[in-house]
């Protein structure tokens, strides 16, 4: 057996003005978990990309199996045993399962694929790894964490000695992540290699033999989980110590704010994905939705915003009836929107970031005036969000698309959060951004809980509804499982409801 | 299928059999010249679907049907006149179609170019050059393609005169029809084919050359295209008049979709669409209606527009997912 599976040695890439990796070194040895750790943009998916022959390295090496080795594309790393196992899944939905696992390396018949020979061979693929799974199942038709499992036999079929898992819990259930942890542990019974790449730190320490923490493209620090513990790690990614858990106050909720009463919504293929949901977010109050992604939540904010007109069922803010209104008319209440997509929804990439500064405004004083918009007077604005919330960037003139996720989305909650807010609709408010502009959203959210608004924090990240929410409400499959004061929802409980189990 | 849908399609089927054999009693020649133009009219649009359908289950819409049938109908046309020779004509017109195929390819899978856009340059061109290069003096010195008699089968009445007394080309469809449907069913081509239309980042993670395969699949469709052409100036008509392909590469689509993207659905579907072409003939030659031609004229392209339309509201007719986007790496 080989004494390293994989390996990069002093890699470095370049991309147009950023140098990806620098001078990067990691090394896995048969039947150890490597865990990848580092905030978005510290080089995790370039060095992958890397060693999965989607990208050559500038300088440096990739070893294999105690070679050193040239890849030319993925098909190169895949026939040297390197299997991965994509963020997202690389999956043909109507397909059926035997299909999906055996495409593009099908047993044949003089051309014809031959479907009982493939099914035999993921058959017992299955069972000699313990992963079940129906071969005849459309892929469409299984839960993600099925269909994860059809990822990973993909690359066990292939004969992989090496997983490559990419972000692998960022759609799961913290029970279905706990079990998919003790698959990948068996799995290196046998004497496969795991790299697992991850910014969820609780994780790092429950699975990894060794870690490697990224920053800024270079390898900040290799440690071991019996060597250190989760602020340790947050300090290396980050580079200063950070505080993971906001401090906040007890809620002091008054009056309801918003009312959702039988509320019904369908999704973009005319499915049902919001079923008959009631539930008030009062002032000063933090009402968290946790679930996991796809449950409705998408439907939900865009029904509550005005984007997306409800079945049946009706809204209220502040005791008026909004139900059907528009999007303007709800923003016009009082309403701040964090979108969950900010490049989609949050910003206009092309727009200077003075311009995005008030593209919830623009259209009225002091912004414009008689139809013609007053750049004088969003200049000085911009300014001020720039100033106030910590956008990092050479001038307000730039187009938004050359901001960084985190300082976008910090531009996008300066302009939510420069009128009076009655009710903050904040969907997945952190999502990519480093720890830094983390705790930044996270406070200035608290502070206009403190200062009286309603919100309704929708999120995936269930750590993030666990610190910030007064009350956490579970929806699973459109329904809400059940609203849980802060101090009763625990991790386990919350986990349990949104894979729809109540005890 | 649903065991519902099914359950339809043999009521459908039985009524279908009941009725001709009822008209057929009634009025033997008029029923089979009708059902003989349904079959006639029906295996230009399979051609011509089948073509689409291997372009859209790769991801590329292909609405240059019409232009592919034109140009290659011109040239198989040109070829047999001029070397007196079907044959040599036929595999003229599938080289032109090809060709065409492979313009295509070259414009919306090899430089990205939008595929309707693309498509629609295709139309122009074969409209304008067979306008321009056509030679009235020219016909087909030996005459179109005969009619073949399958031995004893084609002494049934009635069916044996439709399915079993007709020219090489139209056997020859109906191979392709089932050659084309174990093909993209059964075949490890057709596995990936329906892979890079519906997901091809999967396709691309697992080695499948995406631009490659659209590339290779787009072209030999045109093919089919062609043979669509060769067809119709050669055995349909026997001759090329400009615009002869009058709309039926669009019709082809229709009948692609109605048929599920699947040949035997085609088929089905072209027959459906051939018959209302073949009645609106019989219409005609007998003056049946006191009305002005055009009017009868429209019928295949009024039933299409109502049964598109139905058929978008009862079934949930999903296209492939990749159709029509542009594919690029990583």
């Amino acid at each position: 057996m080989s004494e390293v599976l994989l390996a990069a040695r002093n890699v470095s890439k370049q991309f147009p003005g950023v140098l990806a990796n620098d001078d990067i070194s990691v090394q896995l040895r048969p039947g150890r978990i490597l865990a990848l750790l580092g905030e978005n943009g510290a080089g995790k998916s370039t060095l992958v990309n890397i060693l999965f022959g989607m990208y050559r390295p500038d300088s440096g090496q990739v070893v294999i199996k105690d070679e050193v080795v040239d890849l030319h594309g993925p098909d190169d790393a895949i026939s040297r045993g390197i299997g991965m196992v994509h963020q997202h899944f690389q999956l043909v939905p109507p397909m059926r399962v035997v299909e999906n696992i055996v495409l593009g390396a099908e047993p044949s018949k003089r051309g014809l694929v031959d479907l009982a020979e493939a099914r035999k061979r993921v058959v017992e693929l299955s069972q000699r790894y313990g992963l079940e799974i129906d071969p005849d199942a459309l892929v469409e038709d299984l839960p993600v964490g099925m269909q994860q499992r059809v990822e990973i036999l993909k690359a066990l079929y292939r004969e992989a000695d090496v997983l490559i898992l990419d972000e692998p819990t960022g759609v799961l259930t913290p029970q279905e992540a706990d079990h998919l942890l003790g698959v990948l542990r068996d799995l290196t019974e046998t004497g496969l290699g795991i790299v697992f790449i991850t910014h969820k730190l609780r994780e790092v320490l429950a699975i990894a033999d060794d870690i490697v923490v990224l920053r800024n493209g270079r390898v900040v620090g290799e440690t071991t989980p019996a060597e250190t513990n989760e602020s340790g790690l947050a300090e290396m990614m980050v580079g200063r110590s950070v505080v993971l858990r906001v401090e906040k106050s007890a809620a002091e909720p008054t009056d309801v704010v918003l009312a959702v009463d039988e509320l019904e919504v369908n999704d973009d293929r005319g499915h049902l994905a919001i079923d008959g949901l009631s539930f008030e977010v009062r002032a000063g109050e933090i009402l968290g939705i946790a679930g996991v992604e796809g449950n409705g939540q998408r439907e939900l904010v865009e029904a509550v915003t005005g984007l997306r007109h409800p079945l049946s069922g009706t809204m209220r803010i502040n005791g008026e009836e909004v139900t059907n209104g528009s999007a303007r008319g709800i923003s016009k209440k009082g309403v701040a929107h964090i979108p969950e997509d900010r490049e989609k929804h949050g910003v206009i990439a092309v727009y200077s970031l003075a311009e995005n500064s008030v593209l919830n405004r623009y259209h009225r004083s002091p912004f414009s005036l008689r139809g013609i918009l007053r750049r004088d007077v969003i200049d000085r604005h911009a300014e001020d969000v720039v100033e106030e919330f910590d956008v990092r960037t050479p001038s307000i003139a730039v187009a938004a698309s050359s901001l960084s996720g985190g300082n976008k989305q910090k531009l996008i909650v300066g302009r939510e959060f420069s009128d009076d807010i009655e009710l903050l609709i904040a969907a997945q408010p952190t999502r990519g951004i480093d720890i830094g502009a983390i705790e930044f959203i996270h406070r200035r959210i608290l502070e206009q809980r403190d200062k009286g608004a309603a919100v309704l924090l929708v999120s995936a990240e269930l750590d993030e509804i666990l610190g910030l929410s007064d009350r956490v409400a579970v929806l699973y499959d459109g329904k809400l499982m059940e609203i849980l004061d802060a101090q009763d929802a625990d991790r386990e409980r919350v986990g349990l409801l949104m894979a729809g189990i109540t005890q | 299928m649903t065991a519902r849908q099914k359950q339809m399609l043999y009521v459908g089927a039985t009524l279908i059999v009941v009725m001709a054999w009822a008209f057929y009693t009634a009025d033997g020649p008029q029923t089979t010249a009708v059902l003989a133009g349904t079959v006639r009219a029906a295996t230009l649009l399979a051609l011509g679907a089948m073509c689409g359908m291997i372009g859209e289950r790769s991801g590329v819409v292909n609405i240059g049907i019409e232009g592919q049938f034109l140009l290659s109908a011109f040239a198989a046309f040109t070829i047999a006149s001029m070397t007196g020779s079907l044959f040599l004509g036929t595999v003229a017109g599938v080289g032109m179609g090809l060709i065409m195929g492979w313009m295509l390819a070259a414009m919306a899978v090899g430089l990205k170019v939008d595929q309707i856009i693309a498509g629609t340059v295709l139309n122009i061109a074969a409209l304008g050059l067979t306008s321009f290069f056509y030679d009235r003096s020219r016909s087909l010195g030996m005459g179109k393609y005969t009619n073949i008699d399958l031995g004893p089968l084609a002494d049934i009445p009635l069916v044996g005169t439709v399915f079993f007394s007709r020219p090489p080309l139209t056997y020859l469809t109906m191979v392709l029809l089932v050659v084309v449907h174990v093909a993209l069913f059964r075949s490890v081509w057709g596995m990936r084919t329906r892979a890079i239309g519906e997901h091809p980042g999967a396709a691309d993670t697992v080695g499948i050359d995406v631009l490659k395969l659209r590339y290779i699949n787009v072209t030999i469709a045109g093919g089919l295209a062609g043979l669509g052409g060769s067809y119709l100036a050669l055995e349909a008509v026997g001759t090329f008049s400009r615009a002869m392909s009058g709309g039926r590469g669009f019709l082809a689509l229709a009948v692609m979709i109605f048929g599920r993207r699947t040949p035997f659905g085609a088929y089905a579907a072209a027959l459906f669409f051939g018959f209302t072409t073949a009645l609106q003939n019989q219409f005609q030659l007998n003056n049946t209606f006191d009305i002005p031609p055009q009017f009868v004229g429209m019928l295949p392209f009024v039933v299409t527009i109502i049964v598109v339309a139905l058929s978008g509201l009862i079934g949930s007719m999903r296209d492939p997912a990749a159709l029509g986007q542009v594919y690029e790496k990583g």
